[in-house]
């Protein structure tokens, strides 16, 4: 953290913005995966500053967002049980699923408690021995670990209240995805910062072996997505493509090894739901059967009912680049932050939520 | 006494007068001391009347309390309309169980605070609920003060041309009271800005009447307030980010904990919207304050998009600054 007034020097940025505008010369059409990325580049108005010929997309890298209308509809299910206490980062509760919302069944009674760490809610579990304690799990390799964690530690303490329901993501799964459903064309993709903390850089080296396609890890600074871009612009030009890093305070090409073996101790890869691309195999997690006993799929009998998308809402097509925000005929008119329609509006890492806050359709 | 607050306390008998005695040593003043049902005093001239309430969790916070807050919180308040703050009143909401040193702390922070702003506390109440109808300490206090002759300050007086000046950092009391909430420890620890502001604003009326438009950016931060400037004067503002100044403890923390700064709670600090040509000696009037040694001008009023406030990026380029999106932050104030 101390570094962050060194990345965001203007004087860096300056020159690196003049280099990438000195050799950027093909259209270039660059994927951001991660949504803290695109807030990050919407803060700092870094899409106005890079060349006309570079395009940079949204991808489908915000946790709540991806969530499948279905697996929220289990987990607003979970939350309406007896006795059981449904413990959620603060982000998801808003988010509506085919029915209602996490944050509607607390209205109407349900036991829902906002945490900012899966060892809050194991917390909550200690402290309420009589009930059921279920942790929404979401999120892609970055937070996986530390519920992996959480898992073990409730194993060894002998809580027998804590559940996970996994809804866990895996990044190389879906950008693999994302390309073969081809209706998007990519030259490059800046891959994600905190996921390749843990999992390294070298699970992407398909981007540039199988696709072709550039690929380049970046951090959240604006000086860290400058070197980003310009290191998928020398590739591009180049053509030479591969994967690079431009976040070397923090990532390494194999990643962290303590973390990614928590990981696969507790969970495996399976197939997962994805809004708006539907079931994809081998991109999500689910926990072992050795930890079916913290797994709250096995232990409750959950009946959500058919899962409906919202009528006029776009959110899968923004989540596969394939549409903008402000392309989405409710977009400002009826879903807002205040009175979400889709999950991109509620996260505040969701790309819906960014063009609204940030204004980029409204000009300056 | 008892060590605890107990539901006894608030029922008007023994135990209540013995705890509002209890508070009279701390609070003491002439109006107060008379404990009739209302207090009676002389004014005279335009009174500026405002009023909050307090549910700060954790009580106890780096660098102030819900005490210290429920003073500076309404003194600022009178004073962002130029007003001189006179008088207080005070009423707890007490959670059945609080330990009666708890509230002894707060009251000592309230005496303080109220000494270091000028105002007396003339009247005031106390309610004690069961455990879970509240927590812990809610604090409402009520405020009067006199405006004085000439002075016309309202967010809606912002006038093209007009500089933008803010006394210092931002974000401080949102992190202080966040950090301490989750937990988090920073190696330079954030404390936070909670300040009485009357004396700052007095400072800046006395060498200039040409201050159109003041606030103290609480919740909602400074992104909330220029907007509130923008809307309301019917001007457009631009700001520049690598004016704008943030401590390096809060920016860091801003970043882990997702948010931005300029959407964090303040607790003493303004902006103000003033004449271009009174600037300079306004900002070395803010910069002799105690409270305004970092106050800068970060930015101006312009008459192009109404309504909208820019920032220009240090990275050169401009975006919309918007009121902040119904984020889920916990109560800070």
């Amino acid at each position: 953290m101390k570094f962050s007034k060194e990345f965001r020097d203007p004087e860096l940025g300056k020159r690196l913005l003049e280099r990438i505008h000195r050799r950027s010369r093909r259209p270039a059409r660059l994927m951001e995966f991660c949504g803290g990325h695109t807030v990050a580049i919407f803060r700092h108005g870094l899409r106005q500053l890079l060349p006309d010929n570079i395009k940079m997309l949204s991808g489908p890298g915000c946790p709540v967002c991806v969530t499948a209308a279905a697996d929220l509809d289990k987990a607003i299910a979970l939350a309406g049980t007896p006795g059981v206490i449904v413990a959620s980062f603060g982000d998801m509760i808003r988010v509506p699923g085919s029915r209602s919302s996490l944050a509607a069944a607390k209205a109407e009674g349900a036991d829902v408690r906002i945490v900012y760490s899966a060892q809050d809610a194991l917390a909550i579990a200690r402290d309420n021995p009589g009930r059921k304690v279920v942790f929404i799990g979401i999120g892609f390799e970055t937070t996986a670990p530390t519920i992996a964690a959480s898992v073990l530690q409730a194993e060894a303490e002998g809580l027998k209240n804590y559940y996970v329901l996994s809804l866990h993501k895996v990044c190389p799964p879906i950008m693999r995805a994302i390309l073969d459903l081809g209706e998007v064309k990519l030259d490059g993709i800046v891959c994600p910062g905190h996921v390749s903390a843990v999992i390294g850089s070298r699970p992407y080296e398909f981007l540039a072996s199988d696709y072709g396609i550039a690929g380049a890890v970046a951090g959240f600074e604006p000086l860290d997505i400058l070197l980003a871009v310009d290191m998928l612009v020398e590739q591009i030009e180049s053509e030479k493509p591969e994967i690079t890093i431009a976040y070397r305070r923090s990532v390494r090409p194999e990643g962290n090894p303590a973390a990614i073996k928590l990981m696969d101790q507790v969970f495996e890869t399976a197939d997962a739901s994805w809004r708006g691309i539907g079931r994809v195999a081998g991109s999500g997690l689910s926990l072992r059967p050795e930890y079916e006993k913290y797994d709250a799929e096995n232990n409750f009998n959950i009946e959500p009912g058919p899962a409906v998308e919202p009528a006029g809402c776009i959110c899968g097509a923004i989540l596969r680049g394939v549409s903008t925000p402000p392309e989405c005929k409710l977009f400002r008119r009826v879903c807002t932050p205040q009175n979400p329609v889709g999950p991109c509006m509620v996260s505040s890492e969701g790309s819906c939520a960014t063009y609204y806050q940030y204004g980029d359709d409204r000009g300056v | 006494m008892e060590d605890k607050i107990l539901l006894a306390h608030g029922s008007g008998g023994k135990l209540s007068q013995d705890l509002i005695k209890s508070f009279l040593p701390d609070l003491a003043n002439p109006i107060l001391e008379k404990l009739d049902d209302a207090a009676v005093f002389e004014v005279s001239g335009r009174l500026a009347f405002t009023t909050d309430s307090y549910t700060v969790n954790p009580i106890f916070f780096p660098g102030g309390d819900i005490g210290k807050l429920a003073v500076c919180g309404t003194v600022n308040d009178l004073a962002m309309s130029g007003a001189r703050p006179l008088y207080l009143s005070l009423a707890f909401i007490i959670e059945e169980g609080l330990p009666v040193a708890d509230l002894k702390k707060v009251l000592a922070s309230i005496k303080k605070a109220a000494a270091e702003a000028g105002v007396k506390i003339v009247t005031g109440d106390t309610k004690v609920v069961d455990q879970g109808s509240a927590d812990k300490l809610f604090i409402n206090t009520a405020g009067v003060g006199a405006v004085p002759e000439g002075v016309n300050i309202s967010a809606s007086n912002a006038r093209p041309g007009d500089k933008i000046i803010l006394s210092g950092t931002i974000g401080d009391h949102g992190i202080a009271v966040l950090s301490r909430r989750e937990g988090l420890t920073f190696r330079t620890p954030v404390p936070s800005d909670c300040a009485p502001l009357g004396k700052l604003v007095a400072d800046m009326l006395k060498v200039s009447a040409n201050i159109h438009a003041l606030r103290d950016p609480t919740r909602g931060g400074l992104a909330t307030t220029l907007n509130d400037f923008a809307e309301q004067s019917g001007v457009g503002i631009i700001i520049e980010e690598d004016k704008v100044p943030v401590a390096p403890a809060v920016a860091a923390a801003g970043e882990l904990l997702g948010l931005d700064p300029l959407y964090i709670a303040n607790e003493g600090k303004l902006a103000a919207a003033v004449t271009a040509s009174d600037a300079d000696k306004i900002l070395a009037a803010m910069k002799r304050n105690k409270y305004g040694g970092n106050a800068v001008i970060i930015g101006e009023v312009i008459a192009e998009h109404p309504g909208r406030v820019v920032m220009r990026t240090a990275m050169g380029a401009s975006r919309i600054v918007d009121v902040p999106v119904g984020e889920l932050l916990p109560r800070i104030c």
